[in-house]
């Protein structure tokens, strides 16, 4: 641990590790030093010099080394003659910082003024008045009349869309900075720039098509001023009309905390409606980011015009249809649920089916999850505590697309040191920020990874990790695959000396603040104090809290499932037939033509859904759900933390939460299951689950002091994303180790004129909690591709960007071609949720498209 | 006297190689390769006591003993960017002299023992890239750059780059960044380029005429080389003599040579019998030195070396001596300054940035007479606001001229509206 180092600023000691910055030192006892191009997530650069403060060092004899006194014994202090910026100096032992002398104040003044003087002042029609840094400091510090000429202000461009997401106003623009360094730094996609020099600098894009990145809404939440609006929320609302409900993000496995923020609406009845979305700070989780899915789709969906809704009395009656119907068929009941269902709900199912006698199946293509309860990440994993000597193995997945938060998080790990080693059947994003990248053919996944170990240098980063982190996916894999590619990770634990600490004691280190303070990743522990797994039955694999095996999963809380045992069918179509299915948030109609006839070929179909989907389409019985905005709950994400979920809008008429339906249902057929409030289910749930022991509605919403801090009085140090008062959430104890299976995947070899089809995940596709957000069309629009190698596409006699049919079953689909070089010439890519159902790996025909 | 580092003006043809081979040329390169420590040659120049001429006047051993000797490699960038208004004198030297000054470039290489050297050169100066690239060439293919160098294990490369025409980038780091293809902006600093430099590695930066020096240096020896100047400002400088002046050029006379032999004995002295009003020492970012009757000897017989320009409120700096006589008015001075230093301004902080586009609009009506004396005020301090806090030192050379101007001249700052 770094060496501590004490200080005083404005008399106050303090005593912070060595590297502090005096801006932290000061923020961690409540001293607001205004900033605004720093922000605790991206080293210094110095720049507005907003944070001017004069700075006392001890005077040291030069001939003896000693330090020089005052006459009353206390050190003397040697001042530069100038002010010094707060956010680029280290603290250093005896510093003595003023920030409220008249000569700071001043310096912070006069910085504000010249600020001031080339801005609009057009706060009461910009969207960041209300919660604007630079608002804020003027009201309080600056004067209030201008020293200058009017007509003399510097003008610039308003409205400048920067791409169709976010939009530049050149005229508030401070030139901070914050918005090219955190594409360039956090990011890693430099596609802000400044262009002209002097008074003239201004952002531009060198993106193409413009901002071109998925993360470039949080480049708004960190703009101290309000040059950089987002199109959802520009001129939408006043950011004090706004109330703020906590809640996660169910675009994908990472969960991100956020924030909804509501306001009343005329258009609404009168009732609350969302206005926009914004991170809401996990440290553990998401930090302070958030990806542009979740903030442009990440509630729209629960708005889409196909919302299932029926009045009070419809709901009763399809209630007690699907009663008549349980009631009949009993064990003869198949229950179909996807992890977009929160824990309560799939508990409260499970107890449903377990009075039934009935089956329940998980409704996925990513299968091998058993092995994520058993080898999973436990109590204390932080991604933003992977370093040097740590290994992590990304598996078939393409982060950037399937888990844009762990992108960003695994590339940053990479940049403090851990060894990132990304094994992918075609480049991904996250290539450029590995330590190695392997490169396999499609199929050869599983073997690829049993080769790892016996690779050199990979073999030794895998053997002597110090913790070892896997993430699997299912770029190109259907069930089988996925299943055979989880055990295969599965295994590389037992030749890593990680997995074999059991029962050792983690060793205790102090928590925040003082590590985690410095921010500097070095600095931080690995191993962060575990509470609960030394006290784990025998059975139970114990290891370092940063190890594990992660599931990229398509949907919120599938990692909840598995804990509860739900797994996926694997042959689903010949489950179904003849029986009573009830499937709950999931559309087996919509994703394949196959699943539509067996649920055609099933006695009667129940449908529980917020949607109205193929599914619900052809169901006998519809029972329409509440949206996760409009209910209480909770998500397991991949990372094996439950988090939970507040509302935000009320439930919509004639709906009810997922286990409100179900323990309505249950009563219906003579079973007594927990329907009040999801916090009494959990109570049930974590006494029935052994992975959920202990945990609890009041455990999940314990917030912790989290560094940075953010949110507080002063809005400029780190943006306007959210604190997080309502909890950070839990993390599970592992499960008994899964046994091993052997799932065999047979390799499809393509014929003459055949190609094998692979699925992979686009961010933003078709899928029905994607389609609704209209922001998004372009984007979607663009993904729309089949990607082929550059020699197959010329040897069909095309170009990149035409069209190209693809037959499948005899079913033909148009997609554009797009070029991939690093895919083998037999390989055709094609995108899940994009209109053509691929489940798993299929062998196809290509032809260019008949032109219209 | 003969010339130390504008040779050429003793010898015209001095930039044809053979020409300055047959006038002892490259001797002091093969001396120090051949006889000295890389450690003795920077103990040479340390006792030389020879101050960086591009303007802070630091000393040259000192700040190259402050490269660590763990991390590799290090570098040596020559400043040839020469953007200060009224300076001119590099560009003489590398155009007429310029062996002598790639010599001097290899001896820097050399001491601090970088195999690689940048000399960056400001847009403008392309023809002059053009013939220091002619003249690599020729080293390398007489063996007095590239590997083995007189037959040691020395290896010693140059590379011209030339920057896009922009005064921040004379600033050291901002031309660090522009030679990595970067946005020509100042560094935060500390780490200091002698530790962070260019590529992240140990730096040294140099002047031009400070560079020259060293063949001299070499081949005199400290005690030689101090024979010129003072004891704190040892050597010869390079004055460039501009403005209301007779005879306006590049005078090289020792340091401590007096304003009045300056300006009076090599100018010829203010033209058309008019008085001489002002001097501006350092070219646009000087403090204006006022000269009246009151003062006027006192300023004439000030030596101009580091620390007597201080005596009379200014700086050396680098040497752009402008002269300014009583048909101009420091209102018109300041314009031109600040128009300078607006353009200038690379935006990277805002003082500079902002304290410029305010300080060009009220100096513009101040100039037209289209201010109250209220504006005068306001301009003086938007000067004191900049100054001092800025990223870069081209904050505050903004407003040397300003603050000086309406501080020593008031008489010119009167024709404004009441
Ligand atoms: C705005 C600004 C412009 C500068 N321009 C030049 C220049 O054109 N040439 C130069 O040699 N030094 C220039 N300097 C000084 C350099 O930063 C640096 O101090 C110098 O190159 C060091 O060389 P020396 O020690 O040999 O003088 C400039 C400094 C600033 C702040
Ligand atoms: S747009 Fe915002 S974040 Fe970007 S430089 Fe301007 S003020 Fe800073
Ligand atoms: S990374 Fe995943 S959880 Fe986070 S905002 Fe994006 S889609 Fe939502
Ligand atoms: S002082 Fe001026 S030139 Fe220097 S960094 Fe600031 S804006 Fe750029
Ligand atoms: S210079 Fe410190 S916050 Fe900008």
């Amino acid at each position: 641990m770094a060496k501590l180092i004490n200080l005083t600023i404005n008399g106050t000691p303090v005593t912070v590790p060595a590297g502090t910055l005096v801006v932290d030192a000061a923020k961690k006892i409540g001293i607001d030093i205004p900033v605004f191009c720093y922000h605790p997530k991206m080293e210094p650069v110095g720049m507005c010099r907003q944070c001017l403060v004069e700075i006392g060092r001890p005077m040291v004899d030069r001939a003896t080394g000693q330090p020089v006194l005052n006459e009353d014994g206390s050190p003397k202090l040697q001042f530069m003659p100038k002010l010094e910026t707060a956010c680029t100096n280290p603290v250093s032992e005896g510093m003595a910082v003023f920030t409220e002398t008249a000569k700071a104040k001043s310096g912070q003044k006069e910085i504000l003024e010249l600020l001031l003087t080339s801005h609009p002042l057009d706060c009461p029609v910009c969207d960041k008045g209300g919660e604007c840094p630079l608002q804020n400091l003027t009201m309080e510090h600056a004067a209030d009349e201008s020293r200058f000429i009017f007509d003399e202000k510097h003008r610039a461009e308003k409205h400048v869309p920067l791409g169709d997401l976010i939009f530049l106003d050149r005229e508030r623009c401070i030139q901070c900075a914050r918005c090219i360094r955190f594409q360039d730094i956090i990011a890693g996609e430099p596609v802000l720039g400044f262009y002209q020099r002097g008074r003239n600098t201004d952002i531009v894009t060198y993106g193409e098509p413009g901002f071109d990145s998925i993360f470039s809404g949080n480049t708004s939440d960190i703009c101290p001023v309000g040059a950089l609006t987002t199109a959802d929320f520009r001129f939408g609302a006043r950011p004090w009309e706004l109330k703020q409900a906590a809640s996660v993000c169910s675009q994908c496995p990472v969960g991100c905390n956020v924030t909804f923020n509501v306001r009343r609406e005329a258009k609404a009845g009168g009732g609350y409606v969302i206005k926009r979305v914004m991170p809401r700070q996990n440290e553990q989780v998401n930090e302070i980011w958030m990806c542009d899915k979740g903030r442009f789709a990440g509630y729209q969906y629960t708005e889409a015009e196909s919302r299932l809704m029926a009045t009070p009395a419809g709901l009763d009656a399809a209630v007690g249809q699907a009663v008549a119907k349980l009631v009949e068929s009993q064990s003869e009941t198949v229950f179909l649920a996807s992890g977009r269902l929160a824990n309560e709900d799939l508990f409260t199912l499970k107890q449903l089916a377990a009075a039934l006698h009935a089956k329940t199946y998980l409704y996925t293509q990513h299968g091998g999850g058993e092995f994520t309860t058993a080898y999973g990440l436990t109590s204390g994993a932080d991604l933003g505590a992977l370093g040097k000597g740590d290994t992590v193995l990304v598996a078939a997945s393409d982060l950037y697309n399937e888990a844009p938060l762990w992108h960003l998080r695994l590339k940053a790990a990479a940049q403090r040191g851990a060894t990132l080693i990304v094994a992918a059947a075609r480049a991904t994003k996250l290539d450029e920020f590995a330590s190695f990248v392997v490169r396999y053919a499609y199929g050869d996944e599983v073997a690829t990874i049993q080769a790892l170990p016996a690779k050199d240098k990979i073999g030794e980063a895998i053997k002597n990790a110090n913790n070892l982190m896997i993430f699997y996916g299912s770029d190109g894999l259907g069930l089988a695959g996925t299943t055979a590619l989880a055990q295969s990770c599965a295994e590389l634990f037992s030749i890593s000396p990680v997995s074999q600490l059991t029962g050792s004691p983690v060793s205790q280190s102090a928590s925040f603040p003082v590590e985690q303070l410095t921010g500097k990743p070095e600095d931080r522990t690995t191993e962060q104090p575990e509470d609960r797994t030394t006290e784990q039955p025998e059975n139970r694999t114990t290891r370092k809290s940063n190890t594990g095996l992660i599931g990229v999963w398509s949907t919120p809380n599938q990692q909840g499932a598995l804990e509860m045992g739900f797994r996926p069918a694997e042959n689903l179509a010949a489950e179904l037939a003849g029986k009573t299915v009830y499937v709950i948030a999931a559309d087996p109609a919509g994703d394949d033509p196959a699943l539509a006839e067996a649920l055609k070929a099933a006695k009667t179909v129940i449908a529980q859904d917020i949607l109205t989907t193929k599914t619900v389409k052809l169901a006998d019985v519809v029972l329409p759900a509440a949206a996760f905005t409009e209910r209480e709950g909770t998500y397991t994400n991949g990372e094996r933390r439950v988090q939970r979920f507040y509302p935000a809008v009320p439930t919509r008429p004639g709906t009810k939460a997922d286990f409100a339906l179900l323990a309505e249902v249950a009563k219906g057929c003579g079973i007594a299951l927990e329907g009040r409030s999801p916090l009494l289910v959990m109570n049930r749930l974590s006494t029935a689950e052994p992975a959920f022991s202990g945990v609890s509605y009041e455990t999940l919403s314990q917030p912790a002091e989290q560094w940075p801090l953010i949110g507080r009085s002063d809005l400029y140090y780190g943006g306007t994303s959210y604190e997080n008062k309502l909890g950070l959430g839990v993390t599970l104890a592992l499960q008994p180790k899964a046994d091993r299976q052997s799932s065999t995947v047979s390799g499809l070899r393509p014929k003459e004129n055949e190609f094998l089809a692979v699925p992979v995940t686009k961010l933003y596709d078709l899928g029905a909690t994607v389609a609704p957000a209209k922001l998004l069309s372009a984007h979607i629009e663009r993904s729309a591709v089949a990607a082929l190698h550059p020699v197959t596409v010329e040897k069909l006699g095309l170009g990149a960007g035409d069209q190209l049919s693809v037959e499948i079953n005899g079913a033909q689909f148009t997609f554009r071609a797009a070029l991939d070089a690093s895919i083998s010439t037999g390989v055709v890519l094609i995108p899940r949720s994009m209109g053509l159902a691929i489940s798993a790996p299929a062998l196809v025909k290509l032809h260019a498209a008949e032109k219209a | 006297m003969p010339h130390i580092l504008l040779r050429h003006r003793d010898i015209p043809d001095i930039k044809n190689i053979e020409v300055y081979k047959q006038n002892g040329g490259f001797e002091s390169l093969k001396k120090a390769v051949t006889t000295l420590q890389p450690k003795q040659v920077v103990e040479e120049v340390k006792a030389s006591g020879l101050r960086g001429r591009g303007g802070a006047g630091f000393p040259t051993g000192v700040k190259w003993s402050f490269l660590p000797d763990n991390l590799w490699p290090h570098y040596v960038v020559c400043n040839a960017d020469e953007s200060e208004p009224g300076t001119f004198k590099d560009r003489e030297i590398m155009t007429y002299n310029p062996y002598q000054f790639l010599e001097g470039v290899a001896i820097a290489c050399y001491a601090v023992g970088a195999t690689e050297g940048y000399i960056y050169l400001r847009g403008e100066f392309y023809p002059i890239a053009e013939q220091l690239d002619a003249c690599l060439a020729e080293m390398e293919k007489q063996g007095y750059l590239g590997d083995k160098l007189f037959g040691t294990e020395t290896s010693i490369r140059l590379k011209t780059h030339l920057g896009a025409g922009a005064y921040i980038c004379g600033e050291e780091t901002a031309l660090l960044e522009s030679i990595e293809g970067k946005r020509g902006q100042p560094r935060l600093r500390p780490p200091f380029p002698a530790v962070v430099g260019l590529y992240g590695k140990p730096t040294v930066i140099n002047n031009v005429e400070t560079l020259t020096n060293l063949p001299y240096i070499i081949e005199h020896g400290a005690a030689g080389f101090r024979q010129n100047g003072t004891e704190k400002s040892p050597g010869v400088k390079i004055f460039s003599l501009s403005g209301n002046v007779a005879n306006p050029g590049n005078y090289e006379l020792p340091l401590g040579t007096t304003f009045r032999e300056l300006i009076f004995t090599h100018g010829g002295g203010i033209p058309n019998g008019r008085k001489l009003r002002a001097i501006m020492p350092a070219g646009a970012s000087s403090s204006i030195i006022r000269v009246d009757d009151a003062v006027f000897d006192k300023v004439m017989d000030t030596p101009m070396d580091y620390e007597n320009v201080q005596s009379v409120g200014s700086m050396l700096g680098s040497a752009s001596v402008i002269l300014i006589d009583d048909t101009h008015t420091m209102d018109w001075v300041i314009n031109k300054t600040i128009h300078f230093f607006k353009h200038e301004s690379c935006g990277k902080c805002t003082p500079c940035r902002d304290g410029n586009y305010w300080m060009l609009h009220l100096t513009e009506r101040i100039h037209a007479g289209q201010a109250s004396a209220q504006d005068v005020k306001l301009l003086d301090s938007v000067a004191a606001q900049v100054y001092g806090k800025c990223l870069c030192a081209l904050g505050d050379f903004s407003t040397m001229a300003v603050r000086t101007a309406i501080e020593r001249f008031p008489e010119d700052f009167e024709k404004v509206k009441a």
